[in-house]
């Protein structure tokens, strides 16, 4: 068995996204290789090269790489991930966007966001918004899959694997990249943080996540919010927790003024340790928490940051 | 330009599903079932960008039970001009939907394909991508905004750390985010007209695509129930309680 995984970088640095992405390919067994495709990406293919039991990793240096664009990425993983058993990815937006293009040009179906490895060809993985778990076998001569990095640890950074460089593959040109607008955050990073502090509707407008900032500080935990806070306008989307929005699973995880509807605990009940501070002693998030709080969150709150 | 839009019957996305006590898969017998609320938001795209001028025809498709024939006349209740069901003995995978939606825009010559950015029952998040590669055309998902220039598709993308626009070369596929849009509802003479407007029932092999099944599902169980929780009375409580009991912090 050979395994191909597909780094998540930002060209400077390689995303933690990862090192769980080899975890999950220790697990299914068989040679591993990185690909690692980027402009500058060379200190992201270093970095690739120390995470454990990697044999190879493959620079693809080109300007196409640059924000990785679906359409240039699959072409070359497509092209490069042809004599491998396992072609794996985070499942992260990006992993998300250019992935099942590869299944498709493979002509294979994709495996989505698996959270355990059975054997090589079996694994399992969350469906209907967390409800059930489904165990699937693939027939598949590759097995195309995404990795639900909370579901995997991430592996050590002891090796010391080569870098080679490979050619890029033909340019599609269908899609140009015209710019970004990201978040700006001094905060751990939402899916990475080992407590994450979250809000919902009770907040009730942004100013007010600012009680929650001032907690996450004392913790140094990452703040996230329910969709309704996020529709509501309190705050950015990509603070949003859920089947729609990031999957979290940290040692802790307080959930401050959200009801806890399906959607929401998708994202989150994988928490080691999950806290509620909720006035309505029914609101749902009471049934999946393991301390809950029945209070009014803007005294509880701030009483909660002077304990801390 | 046309704007080819596939739908989805999923189960509604209030219900809280069961798994069968024989593991094989969720019970759905006597659930309620919808359109996939981002297929509804796709639909919605559709209209606007009909209602500016920019389309002139939209057609909507589903692939499954006939059943889906109830999704094919909400579309055209809220805007849509046709439908296109095509109906297959058991339920076909993300690449076997993504080969019939490719026939389909063989034979229809779209300008714009857009679907809903994963369906809320298999979560898979994957039949526009892989339309996208079908077809070779370029693809915008998890769209949070959609303009229709001349020959290019303007997408802004929800993406982890915020947001990136991308320019696409049309014909392209779209996938729907949730802020794309706020869909609106159908008015009750809108659901009497789209009785009337046409829809065609074709099956998987009047397109001459096999539904293959290569990934199999050998068994669906509940998620590891959590342990029942307490509640405290004070934060000195709950403070203590992490402190000496949980040790998280």
């Amino acid at each position: 068995m050979s395994i191909l995984i597909i780094a998540e970088h930002t060209n400077e640095a390689l995303s933690s996204a990862t090192a769980h992405t080899v975890t999950a390919a220790q697990a299914i067994g068989g040679d591993i290789d990185v690909l690692v495709a980027g402009e500058g990406a060379q200190a992201a293919a270093d970095q690739a090269a120390k995470l454990n039991g990697v044999k190879r990793v493959l620079l693809a240096d080109s300007p196409l790489y640059k924000h990785a664009l679906a359409e240039e990425l699959a072409a070359l993983v497509a092209d490069q991930g042809k004599n491998y058993s396992h072609i794996l990815a985070s499942a992260t937006t990006s992993g998300k966007n250019f992935m099942p293009r590869v299944a498709a040009l493979l002509d294979v179906e994709q495996i989505s966001d698996i959270i355990a490895v059975e054997s090589a060809d079996t694994f399992k993985r969350p469906i209907y918004a967390g409800n059930a778990i489904a165990t699937v076998q693939s027939e598949d001569a590759i097995k195309v899959i995404t990795v639900r990095g909370t579901a995997f640890d991430a592996c050590a950074e002891d090796g010391s694997a080569a870098v080679e460089t490979i050619d890029a593959s033909a340019a599609v040109a269908v899609s140009e990249f015209v710019g970004e607008e990201l978040a700006k955050s001094d905060r751990p990073e939402l899916t990475s943080a080992k407590i994450v502090v979250s809000g919902g509707r009770g907040l009730g407008n942004g100013e007010n996540f600012e009680l929650l900032y001032k907690v996450a500080e004392k913790l140094d935990a990452a703040v996230g919010a329910s969709r309704a806070a996020v529709d509501a306008g309190f705050v950015p989307n990509d603070m949003q927790v859920g089947q729609t929005g990031k999957i979290v699973a940290p040692e802790l995880y307080i959930a401050v003024g959200i009801s806890g509807q399906i959607q929401h605990l998708a994202g989150m009940k994988d928490s080691k340790v999950i806290v509620a501070i909720n006035k309505d002693e029914d609101a749902p998030i009471f049934q999946v928490a393991d301390y809950g709080l029945v209070a009014d969150l803007f005294e509880a709150v701030p009483e909660l940051e002077k304990a801390l | 330009m046309k704007v080819l839009v596939p739908v989805k019957r999923v189960v509604d996305y209030n219900v809280k599903v069961r798994v069968k006590p024989d593991h094989s898969d969720v019970d759905l017998a006597n659930v309620k079932m919808d359109m996939n609320p981002f297929c509804e938001i796709a639909v919605e795209e559709a209209v606007r960008l009909k209602e500016q001028g920019k389309v002139d025809e939209i057609v909507v498709l589903s692939i499954g039970e006939a059943k889906a024939e109830e999704q094919l006349r909400k579309s055209m209740a809220l805007g849509a001009d046709r439908g296109i069901l095509i109906t297959t003995d058991e339920a076909p995978g993300s690449l076997s939907v993504a080969k019939l939606i490719k026939a389909v825009i063989d034979e229809e010559q779209p300008g714009l394909v857009i679907l809903g950015k994963q369906s809320i029952d298999s979560d898979n998040n994957q039949t526009g991508q892989m339309l996208g590669a079908l077809t070779g055309w370029a693809q915008g998902t998890f769209a949070s905004k959609l303009e229709i220039e001349g020959d290019t598709a303007k997408v802004t993308r929800e993406i982890d750390g915020g947001l990136q626009t991308v320019a696409l070369k049309m014909p392209a596929i779209v996938t729907t985010d949730l802020r794309l849009n706020e869909p609106r509802y159908a008015k009750l003479p809108d659901i009497m007209k789209a009785k009337k407007k046409p829809l065609d029932k074709k099956t998987a092999d009047d397109y001459g695509v096999a539904i293959t099944k290569t990934v199999k599902t050998l068994k669906v169980e509940p998620p590891a129930e959590r342990e029942g929780g307490i509640k405290v009375g004070s934060v000195a409580e709950l403070v203590d309680k992490l402190k000496n009991e949980a040790k998280v912090l």
